[in-house]
């Protein structure tokens, strides 16, 4: 590897040597860059190593914004942090082998939560693929089933076209990661650009996403809302996706129809608005699994009916007649019997529904009712003055933040308080890993975000434990002076676990607690970054606004009461009517 | 219930591993497989025989392989006229005092022969794979020694009967 590095160390670094090197036949990772610069590109996560460093060479002499994390892990997380706030795809370099099976879990995240991303890993020399040579990993059989697509580049000729295909393909229909994996000696080989087959726009003929909805089932589905006397509108992240919030509101304020949202369809709508009635699902608002369980109607734009939704199938929405909105064919009826499918973009349904104008449903005596349910069941706990609750810290960040924050979280309780006390005004200010859960993913996932979004607040709440996953990314925050306000709700627990034990198996508390913990303040302050710690309810509003103000990164470690529990609860296997831990007000 | 499907594919390196790979994934289980070239170049048509609980997962499977992007085209051909064709390699044990029998019990198969032994007699047979089933049932006694299926390969007839035409001709009706 030090052999290869060295035979092409010699080219001028400077942007006055560039006009040299345009002049000379260009190579593959030349090729690459050029192309990444072509896509508009202007930030790349990644990490380097032995099959990519021509890769790395090349951006060293046409210059690419790239920042390196400390783990590939890292490096995906940011990507997906980036995608979501941006609406654009994430980009992200890693070597062969390990490098690349680093990438896993975040590929894998990026595609149940239908991510953008654009991934490049590295791959040993084509003669020796299959030979178990040094950092070889089949990485397009491990990704093969956790990528939209995937390509191993063949031929150097073949690179612009590849990645122009690459984003099309991660940026339109079900968005979603694509994978791009390139031998190391055809980042070397000379590309010869009568050779390269690049077309002006993409056309696949086995992929042609649909964006315009069916007529006929727009009527249908205008018929089924004006009739209906319960509607409701179920939001997925497909209205985020497809930048038709506006519509959203516009939509349901003209015809006056009450929403909820999934977790990740949170921000659709803002938080505070009157026909918002939040989140539904195992931790969702009464009131909105009441709707979904009482409606005669649901509208479904863009949520794919995931089981921690929709709870027990087989009962869900007893009453209701069923529009589904979705890109991806597959998600209609795959897991919810569909009455009115309409295979579309979610902006292109929503306008198409908007130029119609129709009668609208009555709808006053059934949002008079939600309205009453909403008032006597709202997310509950029960203060205490020894113990800070963690759903107090995250009350306090959104007074703080008036609700304007970015807010990433990592996976489990404070996740799910972090969706029901923060009430978001903004579309794309919610960062969290809905489909996979994974642990680790929210602190590089603010890095993304705050890379994405240098003038916004980015607040990462994390639990103790997911935090610890991948805390090794506090670096960045030092390194780029990235204002990111690291918020731990600590409870010395893998509180979701321990909830679960607590409830299903009479507590019996099996490698659920950590009651060895770094020194959170100064692990922090070893990576430079200002430590806080918050152990009072009566410190915590002056301690958090002062973190949270300000303009560096901060963390924050929050010691909250360790057996507090998320409430209200849909049991696994269970309906949505069936929750515990409800409290009538 | 058995449904055959064919999918017919761009001629990438690993498409095939995408369509099994997602299969398995989605826990269907493949009766068999089998895939070539088209007229077409660069396009494959693989063909599917799948046993399939109901018309939703019926409906996943064929929604969940004409996403893939490199698929072009997914048809359940299973409730059309076609034509279903399947090869088999039968090696049968075979003394010589009973080859002559064997021979006239397999006929109305039309195997061929193409290898042959002291002991051993290697027919070939072609056709639906329910007359590949009968043939092998037939030889059995004798002792198979191997058996090799290729799996199922079909063509939507040129002509296809409607079913509301066909029916009154029924025997059974
Ligand atoms: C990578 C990964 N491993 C395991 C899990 C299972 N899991 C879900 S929540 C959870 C506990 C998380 O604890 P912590 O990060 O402290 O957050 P808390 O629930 O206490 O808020 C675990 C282990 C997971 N989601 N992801």
């Amino acid at each position: 590897m030090t052999a290869n590095a060295s035979t092409n160390a010699k080219i001028d670094a400077s942007p006055s040597g560039m006009q040299e090197v345009e002049k000379r036949p260009k190579n593959g990772a030349e090729i690459l860059i050029q192309a990444l610069h072509d896509q508009g590109v202007d930030i790349v996560f990644g990490y380097p190593g032995g099959a990519v460093l021509h890769v790395y060479d090349a951006m060293y002499k046409n210059p690419i914004r790239h920042i390196l994390t400390r783990h590939e892990q890292g490096a995906i997380h940011a990507a997906e942090g980036y995608a979501r706030v941006s609406n654009k795809p994430g980009v992200v370099i890693a070597t062969s082998g390990p490098g690349a099976t680093n990438l896993v879990t975040g590929i894998t995240d990026a595609m149940i939560d239908s991510i953008p991303l654009v991934i490049f890993t590295g791959q040993v020399a084509t003669n020796v693929i299959g030979s178990d040579a040094f950092q070889e990993a089949d990485i397009i059989g491990i990704t093969t089933p956790i990528t939209k697509h995937n390509y191993q580049v063949q031929d150097v000729n073949d690179i612009p076209r590849i990645v122009k295909e690459a984003f099309h393909i991660a940026n339109t229909g079900r968005k979603g990661p694509v994978l791009i994996d390139l031998p190391k000696n055809i980042s070397t080989a000379i590309f010869d650009e009568t050779k390269a087959n690049v077309p002006d726009e993409v056309y696949l003929p086995g992929y042609q996403p649909n964006y315009k909805p069916n007529y006929l089932q727009i009527q249908k589905a205008i018929q089924a809302i004006s009739e209906a006397k319960k509607p409701v509108v179920l939001v997925g992240a497909g209205v985020l996706f497809a930048d038709a919030c506006d519509e959203l509101v516009e939509f349901v304020e003209k015809y006056r129809l009450p929403v909820v949202t999934t977790l990740l369809g949170l921000g659709s709508i803002p938080g505070t608005h009157e026909l918002n009635y939040g989140m539904a699902g195992m931790h969702g608002a009464v009131v909105a699994n009441d709707a979904i369980t009482k409606s005669d109607l649901i509208i479904n734009i863009g949520s794919r009916f995931d089981d921690r939704l929709t709870g027990d199938t087989s009962r869900f929405a007893p009453e209701a007649k069923i529009i589904h909105i979705d890109i991806d064919p597959a998600e209609i009826g795959k897991n919810i019997r569909t009455d009115i499918p309409i295979v579309a973009d979610a902006k292109e349904a929503l306008k198409a529904l908007l130029k119609n104008d129709f009668k609208a449903p009555d709808t006053a005596e059934w949002i008079d009712y939600l309205n009453k349910v909403r008032e006597e069941y709202p997310f509950w706990y029960e203060a205490d003055d020894k113990e800070v609750l963690p759903q107090q810290i995250i009350e306090l960040i959104h007074k703080i933040t008036n609700g304007d924050a970015i807010v990433t979280t990592d996976v489990g309780q404070h996740q799910m308080w972090a969706a029901q006390y923060y009430l978001q005004n903004h579309s794309h200010q919610w960062v969290t890993s809905g489909g996979l859960g994974t642990m680790g993913f929210g602190l590089p996932a603010a890095i993304g975000a705050q890379f994405a979004k240098p003038d916004k607040k980015v607040i990462s709440i994390l639990g103790d434990a997911g935090f610890q996953m991948t805390l090794q990314e506090l670096a960045l925050l030092k390194e780029f002076n990235l204002p990111v306000k690291v918020i731990i709700i600590n409870n010395a627990a893998l509180g979701m676990v321990r909830q679960w034990q607590e409830l299903f198996y009479d507590g019996r508390y099996s490698q659920s607690l950590m009651p060895v913990q770094p020194d959170f303040v100064k692990l922090a302050e070893s990576y430079g970054i200002k430590g806080y710690r918050i152990q009072t309810i009566d410190e915590a509003e002056k301690i958090l606004t002062e973190a949270i103000n300000s303009d560096e990164p901060v963390l924050v470690d929050c010691r909250v009461k360790q057996l507090e529990n998320v409430y209200p609860m849909v049991p696994a296997g269970k309906a949505l009517f069936e929750m515990v831990g409800v409290k009538k007000f | 219930m058995k449904r055959v499907i064919t999918v017919t594919v761009i001629n990438q390196s690993g498409v095939l591993n995408r369509v099994t790979g997602l299969l398995m994934k989605r826990q269907f289980n493949i009766e068999s497989i089998t895939v070539g070239h088209t007229e077409q170049p660069n396009i494959s048509k693989m063909t599917l025989v799948v046993n399939i609980e109901d018309d939703v997962k019926l409906e996943q499977l064929i929604k969940q392989l004409s996403k893939q992007i490199d698929v072009l085209k997914v048809n359940d051909i299973t409730d059309k006229s076609i034509v279903l064709r399947e090869l088999a390699l039968v090696k049968v044990v075979s003394p010589p005092n009973l080859r002559l029998e064997m021979n006239a019990i397999v006929e109305p198969f039309r195997p061929q022969i193409v290898d042959t032994s002291k002991n051993v007699v290697t027919y070939q047979v072609v056709g639906h794979p329910d007359k590949i089933d009968a043939f092998i049932e037939l030889v059995r006694p004798y002792g198979i020694k191997e058996l090799t299926r290729t799996g199922v390969t079909a063509t939507v007839r040129e002509v296809q009967q409607s079913f509301y035409e066909s029916a009154p001709l029924s025997l059974l009706k």
